[in-house]
């Protein structure tokens, strides 16, 4: 009895550990401006990472590098061992594993919340339409909207369309789910909405990337946060350790600013 | 408590909130107060321009209608009418108005092709009517052909003869199926579709030989509204996909080779006037074409107006892709929508609807275009109407002819404004409560 808790134990440990991400000295130019210099960031499986740092600090291009909407320049990117390079087909496979939630939602307009939901699935995974429904109304569920289906996003609010975008993006089933400010376009009442169900996604086990700059989700819900200034991670400890013994200047200073009001 | 105090409280009279507003706020009279003869300015503007149309309604009306002559054998007989316009006229001529010089006993040649294109496109363009997607493939993939044949009858081809050249067609035509085939089996989308794409369009070659097996008509018997359609409808339909993928590879900045291409195609025929166009169209594609093959002038026709106005839809078209925003491209990429699947998914359905007006309005320039054909000698709807009237026997019918005309013309355009109307309400999802 024991031996087979201590393997399955074993399995899940080493699933735990297998590492979904590796970026190994990436840097990234717009043009001549250096956005991202060194990086170098890896994430276990069923990690959950919050990114932070002033605006401009190349924080959203980072987690965007990681499914190519951004185009690194030197240095390299493994998501779940297929490196990122100009092979259009390789690309696709990871976008497919790799779900993104975005700051404006990006909900498309002229479908419905479950077409929106269920498009996915169908046109990539090839899933029978009936089949894509169903998976989509227990994820509308989840995020607590199934009642809204059949609405189109323009008749939903920011909350509700955010919550359709999460449910979008999990819909393919993703084995990452990436968050570029997910909040910040949001009304306070709408962001607590979103964040629950960020934390109830957290809970399953989902490896998560979060740029925000909800300080209390990250307390909560982080294994790990990253600050990132100027194009470099400047510090990343677990949020105990990051909170209340910041190590450098700069991570200070950020801190005291965000944690001023 | 508060429906207790609602019913005791009393109100002022004329003040209560369920009363409806008073006579003067509301209805027909509100209106006429508020529009017409809301200051003094206003109502002696009113009142002018009702003398206006009391001046101009009873006199024309009365050529209309009310004097007309319906029953004319030449112009003597309208000259000897009450006065009004002679509508006998267009009567006498009326085929020649609708069909040209098509053969009068195979008139229901066009007239089928005509009820079998109002069959398939009405569930295509009303999606309640059922059968959409199948009526949509048979119109885009069969009816062209079926339609052609109708009109023109077999069509000869140097490489399709003999019934040898038949036998190698039908087994090349085998072998392109096989290759479709094979694509499939092995998941290969090119494959497939370069070999059913292949077999598709032999077996229109084929098809197009054997013409359903009716007489042959020349194209220069074409005229009339015939006419008209078949160049207008046809430069519609084909102009529209390619001013598409024009549009696509003008911002295909990847490949570069495309781009310039199609910067090239549209800059060059956007610049240089239509008839110019249709002048090259019949003098210089002849000279392209290898010894033996000629097309008609209508044909040429054809091919300089669908070059000509699919660069023009392309920009109107481009203009739509421009206003989706970054963020949609982003997130179909996010789903792992790959560029055709998110192109065709995403964009385009968004960027056509926020363009319908224009492109529109360029389906109602290419319907009165056609009217320019005239110059290189075709006798659509308007040359015929005025070879008509200079016609001894009926001289003096300008104003009965060409408001026939404008009216034919008014009828297809505003039809077509009034459905897009109808389309943008249908598809404006955006903004739906």
């Amino acid at each position: 009895m024991s031996a087979v808790s201590a393997k399955t134990e074993q399995i899940e440990s080493a699933i735990q550990e297998r590492e979904v991400i590796q970026i190994r000295g990436m840097h990234k130019w717009f043009g001549d401006f250096h956005v991202l210099k060194n990086i170098h960031l890896s994430v276990k499986n069923q990690e959950r990472i919050v990114i932070c740092g002033p605006s401009g600090s190349g924080k959203s291009t980072l987690i965007r590098c990681i499914n190519r909407l951004e185009e690194h320049q030197k240095g390299e990117i493994i998501v779940d061992n297929i490196e990122l390079t100009n092979d259009l087909k390789k690309i696709d496979l990871i976008r497919q594993e790799v779900g993104m939630v975005f700051q404006s939602f990006n909900l498309f307009p002229h479908l419905t919340v479950l077409e929106n939901c269920t498009l996915g699935p169908i046109w990539v995974r090839q899933t029978p339409k009936k089949e894509a429904e169903e998976a989509a109304m227990l994820y509308l569920e989840r995020v607590k909207i199934p009642e809204q289906a059949f609405k189109y996003p323009g008749q939903l609010s920011g909350g509700q369309q955010q919550r359709v975008a999460i449910a979008r993006s999990l819909c393919m089933n993703p084995k990452i789910m990436l968050f570029d400010e997910p909040t910040s376009a949001l009304d306070p009442e709408m962001i607590k909405e979103v964040l629950d169900v960020m934390v109830e996604l957290a809970n399953t086990g989902m490896t998560m990337l979060v740029v925000t700059h909800e300080m209390g989700f990250a307390k909560t819900v982080a294994d790990r946060v990253i600050f990132m200034d100027e194009g470099e991670i400047i510090e990343q400890n677990n949020p105990h350790d990051f909170f209340d013994n910041a190590q450098h200047e700069r991570t200070k200073l950020f801190l005291s600013q965000i944690l001023a009001h | 408590m508060n429906s207790v105090q609602k019913e005791t409280t009393t109100y002022p009279i004329g003040l209560h909130p369920d009363l409806p507003p008073p006579v003067s706020e509301r209805g027909l009279l509100k209106w006429l107060r508020k529009s017409l003869f809301n200051t003094w300015y206003n109502s002696i503007a009113t009142i002018l321009g009702l003398y206006f149309l009391w001046l101009v309604i009873p006199p024309t009306y009365d050529w209309l209608l009310g004097s007309a002559t319906w029953e004319a054998s030449s112009n003597k007989d309208c000259r000897a009418g009450a006065g009004g316009a002679c509508w006998g006229f267009i009567k006498a001529r009326f085929l020649l108005f609708m069909y040209g010089f098509y053969d009068a006993n195979s008139l229901w040649r066009p007239n089928l092709a005509g009820a079998l294109l109002i069959c398939f496109a009405t569930p295509v363009l009303i999606p309640k009517v059922p059968g959409t997607r199948f009526f949509a493939i048979s119109l885009i993939f069969f009816y062209p052909w079926l339609a052609l044949s109708l009109l023109v009858g077999p069509i000869e081809f140097s490489f399709l003869k003999t019934s040898s050249d038949l036998a190698i067609w039908a087994i090349l035509i085998l072998g392109f199926i096989a290759i479709g085939f094979w694509g499939i089996k092995i998941n290969d989308l090119v494959k497939r579709g370069f070999g059913f794409g292949l077999a598709y369009f032999a077996s229109a070659l084929i098809f197009l030989n054997w013409g359903l097996g009716l007489d042959s008509v020349e194209t220069t018997k074409f005229g009339g509204l015939l006419l008209t359609l078949v160049l207008a409808l046809t430069s519609i339909a084909a102009s529209l996909p390619l001013s598409i993928l024009l549009a696509l590879g003008r911002r295909a900045e990847s490949l570069p080779v495309v781009m310039y291409a199609c910067i090239t195609f549209i800059e060059l025929f956007r610049a240089v006037p239509l008839i110019t166009v249709l002048f090259m169209a019949q003098f210089m594609i002849p000279l392209f074409l290898p010894q033996g093959y000629s097309f008609d002038d209508v044909g040429m026709a054809l091919i300089g107006m669908i070059l000509f106005f699919s660069a023009y839809l392309a920009e109107v078209v481009r203009g739509g892709l421009q206003a989706i925003s970054k963020g949609q491209f982003e997130a179909a990429a996010s789903i792992g929508l790959n560029y055709y699947k998110s192109t065709r998914l995403i964009i385009l359905p968004q960027a056509l609807k926020i363009v319908i007006p224009g492109i529109v309005n360029t389906f109602i320039a290419i319907t009165k275009d056609t009217s320019l054909v005239m110059i290189i000698g075709l006798f659509d709807i308007l040359n015929i109407t005025k070879s008509s009237i200079t016609d001894a026997k009926w001289l003096g019918l300008e104003w009965e002819g060409y408001a026939f005309v404008g009216l034919l013309f008014w009828i297809l355009c505003f039809s077509m404004s009034r459905y897009s109307q109808w389309l943008e309400k249908r598809l404006d999802t955006d903004r739906r409560i």
